[in-house]
């Protein structure tokens, strides 16, 4: 469970609507005017565009730096996000660069004498009828329907190590309770932002002590892992057990009836990665088992999983995001196995602050192209 | 670069602007609602609070000392060479746009649009650039192989010795890489050292760091000779940027210091690194005129005593009427002085700092010893011999953190740092 500001916020927080026809394939024809290049006069004080409108399509622009600065050039959408830009352009140098402008409306153009500031702006107008593809991109919505998919398997399986693992502990069977404890989490762990999506179900299911704090019963998972840890088994352990069950019978029948868009996928694939930055790899998420490295393991193989899911069209868009991710995944998950321990990991409680340090560094390593996925979806 | 740059700074969109861009976005105003571009190009031009990037040698060397300091040293977590010289070129061209007061990339703040993580971090966007200057050195381990480098490694590039008296923390001593980020403005450095250090996640990754809150020398005769956490202006005799010949003899490397593959070095200069804790609380209960003796200065002025003027020569051979030398022979000025030192001498560029408190109720404070020299091994450790032998001021000192680089020359129009280390 995250820190409670950033409860159930991690897929609540997203824009549900992606606009799919926003990942448009680029034109290559040069400039869709005809007309050749559009020239840009860029002085210290001046930035002289051509022309102020061309019809939808790519268009070429040629920027020659006749200041003394270092000039730049960039041309915006709404909100200054960048449709294209071109940097570091010296004095007496011109230089070229086609930029994307599917959709009709109005843009701005600005050169950055000296690199800083909001520039020299003028207005550009893009005419005609768009000229992004029409269809949803087949990738993305496959690679939704898939991680659906992967999101009800793990799903089912949670409910069923939980009812196995509620049995137990009405049992008053403490030591099969404690070996299926971190097992039964795991799928949890996996889909946790989507798991999270759901109100009250999150602190009910995974809270830790301090839900006490924000005026909640201390239920759960964590309530029962500090039975099964610290109290021994309690008067109403049976009862708490019950209620888990009934909790995670409700999520799970939602959590197999969301619909996701490819952009929630990203994102949860680095929210999983944030948890385990936050969480896990702190040893916060167990403070009695200390089992994190469980944790630790099936976030990462749910951030792994939703990638995946994205892959062919990650593939297409980015290949060498792909390399990276793939390359760094693979550290991550080499580094984690040399923590293994029969068919789990050594307990938190184990790791020297050194291997700590490691583990991090590989998190950080692997977290930061993962986070650029969502831009990548996004087009 | 130091003249003004052109209208549209930061400084000036805010001016006119009244931040219409940042917070009007947020705001919701409309979009016509932007300054204009004529208002923005004739706006008054902002101070020219920027320094140099490119040059013969880097900047935050003899450079006028700024008043704050992040310094960040950080190990190399890649086997492969190749992604090493693409961060150090991509390193290059990051902190040479944040030298302009720019973003640290093009996309920015916000031009990644709503669903990028911003390639910005965003605290210094309204901020002047207040003299920033991104130092760059590597560390005697950086040439251990890993990289092919080995060959390229100079001669006088190897590990400090440890001194008497040392309390040396692992966790802060040594690295591959440094870097040293000064400002006028704390936020803006450690923004340089962030945006930095999160372009190298999966390359590189921090081994330590230190905030320097206040300069404790001056690099140029029109600094004031600040002081240090004792209340004395110390390094009164520093090397100053003016004395080119000086600089030639004690701070820059000269070609032949670096035959062969070591080349590259030529016009570069070693930082030593020391993190010198100071028992701060025991010596506020010293006494004025044992402080003195300490220092072998006056307090006040920090004039050497028997003197009036600051930058008074030290009557070394003086005596005063107890027959014992006026200068202290224990005293911090004489052992450091170049005269005991058979003419050693070195640039100093430290930094005062405190990490909050030990835990025990006594601050956690001391001195950034950073410094600049030719060769720290005929130049910084002669000199640290002498004072860990013999200094009156090593009972109030405790050296915690040691580290020493190899600081390559500048950068020239269209060299990075990558090709410089690795060769084209």
């Amino acid at each position: 469970m995250p820190r409670p500001p950033r409860a159930g916020t991690a897929l609540a927080a997203l824009p549900l609507a992606l606009a799919l026809t926003a990942c448009s394939q680029p034109a290559d024809d040069g400039s869709a005017s005809g007309e050749g290049p559009i020239t840009v006069a860029a002085s210290d004080s001046a930035c002289d565009v051509e022309r102020s409108e061309a019809p939808a399509g790519t268009v070429e622009f040629s920027v020659t730096n006749q200041g003394s600065k270092v000039n730049e050039f960039y041309v915006y959408a709404e909100g200054d996000r960048i449709m294209g830009e071109v940097e570091n352009i010296g004095p007496g140098l011109t230089r070229s660069f086609l930029v994307e402008l599917a959709e009709p409306g109005e843009y701005e153009t600005a050169c950055k004498p000296g690199m800083v500031g909001d520039g020299i702006r003028s207005t550009f107008t893009v005419t005609g009828e768009s000229a992004a593809p029409k269809t949803d991109d087949e990738n993305l919505q496959n690679a939704v329907t898939e991680y659906q998919r992967y999101v009800a398997s793990q799903s089912d399986a949670f409910l069923d190590r939980t009812t196995e693992f509620v049995g137990l502990v009405k049992d008053g069977k403490v030591e099969e309770a404690k070996a299926l404890y971190p097992v039964a989490r795991s799928y949890w762990e996996r889909i946790e932002p989507v798991a999270e999506s759901f109100g009250d179900l999150d602190p009910k299911i995974d809270g830790r002590e301090d839900v006490i704090d924000e005026g909640m019963e201390f239920t759960g998972y964590h309530r029962l892992e500090k039975d099964l840890w610290e109290d021994g088994l309690q008067d109403d352990s049976s009862a708490v057990a019950d209620q888990l069950l009934t909790d995670v019978t409700e999520l799970v029948g939602k959590a197999k009836s969301v619909e996701l868009n490819p952009l929630q996928l990203a994102n949860g694939s680095k929210a999983l990665l944030d948890e385990i930055a936050t969480g896990k790899i702190t040893g916060e998420e167990e403070r009695y088992s200390h089992t994190d490295l469980w944790d630790f393991e099936a976030n990462f193989e749910g951030s792994k999983a939703a990638i995946q899911a994205l892959r062919p069209y990650l593939q297409e868009q980015d290949p060498e995001l792909v390399a990276t991710i793939d390359e760094r995944g693979e550290a991550l998950g080499s580094l984690l196995e040399t923590h293994r321990e029969g068919d789990g990991f050594v307990l938190y409680t184990a790791l020297t602050d050194a291997e700590v340090k490691k583990l991090s560094e590989a998190l950080d390593a692997f977290a930061e192209p993962v986070s650029t996925v969502a831009g990548v979806v996004a087009g | 670069m130091t003249d003004p740059p052109p209208g549209s700074t930061r400084r000036t969109v805010l001016a006119v602007g009244a931040g219409t861009a940042v917070a009007g976005a947020a705001a919701g105003l409309s979009w016509a609602s932007r300054p204009g571009s004529a208002a923005a190009a004739s706006a008054p031009a902002a101070d020219a609070m920027t320094v140099p990037f490119r040059g013969a040698h880097q900047a935050g060397i003899v450079t006028p000392a700024q008043d704050r300091l992040h310094f960040v040293a950080l190990d190399v977590v890649t086997d492969d060479a190749d992604e090493l010289r693409e961060l150090l070129t991509a390193w290059t061209r990051a902190a040479e746009r944040m030298s302009f007061g720019a973003e640290a990339a093009p996309g920015g703040t916000v031009g990644g649009g709503p669903y990028r993580a911003p390639e910005d971090t965003g605290e210094a966007l309204d901020l002047p650039a207040g003299h920033l200057t991104v130092t760059v050195g590597y560390g005697p381990s950086l040439f251990d192989g890993r990289f092919g480098l080995a060959g390229r490694r100079p001669e006088a590039l190897h590990d400090l010795p440890a001194f008497p008296g040392d309390d040396l923390d692992p966790a802060r001593s040594g690295g591959d890489l440094c870097i040293q980020a000064c400002s006028d403005d704390p936020q803006v450095a450690v923004h340089a050292v962030r945006n930095l250090v999160r372009m190298g996640f999966g390359v590189v990754a921090v081994r330590w760091s230190q905030l320097g809150f206040g300069r404790t020398s001056s690099t140029s005769t029109a600094q004031q000779t600040p002081r240090n956490l004792f209340g004395f202006k110390d390094g009164t005799a520093n090397i100053k940027a003016e004395d080119t010949a000086a600089l030639d003899d004690h701070v820059w490397v000269a070609p032949d210091d670096v035959p062969g593959e070591a080349g590259w070095m030529a016009g570069g200069s070693y930082l030593v690194a020391r993190r010198i804790r100071m028992h701060i609380e025991i010596w506020d209960r010293t006494p004025l005129q044992e402080q003195e003796q300490i220092f072998g200065r006056d307090k006040k002025i920090g004039a050497p005593i028997g003197r009036t003027d600051e930058f008074a020569d030290l009557p070394l051979d003086d005596t005063g009427a107890d027959g014992e030398p006026l200068i202290p022979v224990q005293s911090h000025v004489r052992l450091a002085h170049e005269s005991t030192l058979g003419g050693v001498r070195i640039l100093r560029r430290g930094y005062n700092f405190t990490d909050g408190t030990d835990g025990q109720g006594h601050l956690d404070a001391g001195l950034f010893f950073i410094a600049f020299m030719r060769d720290a091994h005929t130049q910084f450790v002669p000199m640290q011999q002498a004072l860990a032998r013999s200094d009156l001021m090593n009972e109030y000192v405790e050296h915690t953190g040691s580290a020493v680089f190899a600081c390559p020359p500048g950068l020239g129009d269209v060299e990075d740092w990558g090709t410089q280390l690795f060769g084209a």
